[in-house]
């Protein structure tokens, strides 16, 4: 309380404008992730999925096919302190960093920031985040990768687009995984599609078994074109053999 | 747990614009959220008046905007409300763009500033 001297009080009631996107925090440490990768010549992809939907299973594969001639690295977000998905990725060879997201359904550009913290970005040539096993959650919270990834498995049904539209808006590329039970699954691959079309208008998909490696090559040919674009476009020596 | 996130992004920006306002209390924060939009419902006012607590913001009001989805068929022109995900009802067209329902974002907060004048 002021009693020392007269003074008067002004009470002004302000209405201030802001308009600025909630994710603007996330989406600027998101630009920053970019430029590490882009200066390292790093192609980073975001793979998103439904618990269980194959994500690990499809990166292992990735790994076998890609790994004799890129550098590969992997982040893997998981709500639990357990690393046995890292440590399947470990086993073959490739660097693995596990972020615990704490209960978090999903990575954000931070947490992706720290795991990229603990690989030598500058010796990689593809860094794979499997984010956390979630339809919802990381639909809209970008992470800086250069594509975002959907995995949807045959038996989760073909509605998935339908019933979670958002994760399948602004995505680069749809895997649609476990095509080998296809035979005991009403799965109408039109209706799936036309879900797709309609969120995603010319989306690339690939239909392939990360357990009969069944088109798993059309997926590998394709990143591996968008590596080599995007390793042209940042000026780096190709270590690599064609 | 998403909702705390969002949450804590919300209160972020608010407190940077209360800042540069030299405001000493924000009432009222209005939100526009698009149906297309991250999902963000109730609890977001309860983390709000939680994490609120001896803050610039504390006991101030959310307010929330929301718009329905809306598309625009690239066939025939038509717009017309996304309620489900469901072709051009004029045309049938599967080729349409969202128009309307992304929207994320601090629209405005109000402010009350308290301008003391000292006077000799
Ligand atoms: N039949 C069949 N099973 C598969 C295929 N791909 C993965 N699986 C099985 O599906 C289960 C889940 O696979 P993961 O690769 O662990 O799935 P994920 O998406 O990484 O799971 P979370 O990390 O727990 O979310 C495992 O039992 C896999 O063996 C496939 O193409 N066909
Ligand atoms: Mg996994
Ligand atoms: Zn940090
Ligand atoms: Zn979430
Ligand atoms: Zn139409």
């Amino acid at each position: 309380m002021c009693n020392s001297h007269d003074h008067s009080h002004d009470h002004t009631h302000d209405h201030v404008s802001i308009v600025e996107n909630i994710m603007s925090q996330n989406d600027q440490l998101a630009a920053h992730n970019r430029k590490l990768l882009d200066k390292a010549g790093v192609f980073g992809i975001n793979i998103m999925a439904s618990p269980g939907a194959g994500k690990t299973s499809v990166i292992l594969k990735t790994i076998e096919a890609l790994s004799d001639r890129y550098k590969i690295a992997v982040i893997e977000g998981d709500t639990a302190p357990v690393t046995i998905d890292a440590d399947k990725i470990i086993a073959k060879g490739v660097p693995a960093v596990q972020i615990n997201t704490g209960g978090n359904c999903h990575l954000d550009a931070h947490m992706t920031l720290h795991g990229m913290d603990e690989l030598e970005l500058d010796e990689l040539d593809l860094l794979i985040i499997e984010n956390v096993g979630n339809l919802v959650c990381p639909a809209g919270v970008a992470l800086g990768t250069h594509a975002n990834v959907v995995i949807a498995s045959v038996p989760e049904g073909d509605d998935k687009p339908y019933k979670y539209p958002n994760i399948y808006r602004g995505i680069d590329v749809i895997l649609l995984n476990k095509t080998d039970l296809m035979p005991y699954i009403d799965f109408k691959m039109d209706y799936f599609l036309q879900g797709l079309e309609m969120l995603n208008p010319g989306l690339e998909s690939f239909a392939l078994s990360a357990k009969s490696g069944e088109g798993i090559a059309a997926w590998t040919a394709w990143l591996e074109e968008r590596i080599h674009e995007h390793q042209h476009r940042h000026h780096r020596e190709h270590t690599h053999t064609h | 747990m998403h909702e705390l996130a969002v949450t804590e992004s919300i209160l972020n920006i608010t407190t940077r614009f209360a800042r540069q306002e030299n405001a000493t209390r924000v009432t009222d924060v209005y939100l526009v959220i698009g149906d297309l939009s991250s999902i963000i419902d109730d609890s977001v006012q309860f983390y709000w008046d939680f994490i609120t607590k001896d803050t610039v913001c504390e006991k101030s009001l959310l307010h929330f905007r929301r718009i329905p989805a809306r598309a625009k068929c690239n066939n025939c022109g038509h717009e017309f409300q996304l309620k489900e995900l469901m072709p051009c009802p004029q045309c049938d067209s599967a080729r349409f763009k969202i128009i309307e329902g992304e929207e994320f974002y601090v629209d405005s907060i109000k402010i009350t500033k308290e301008e003391t004048t000292h006077v000799q």
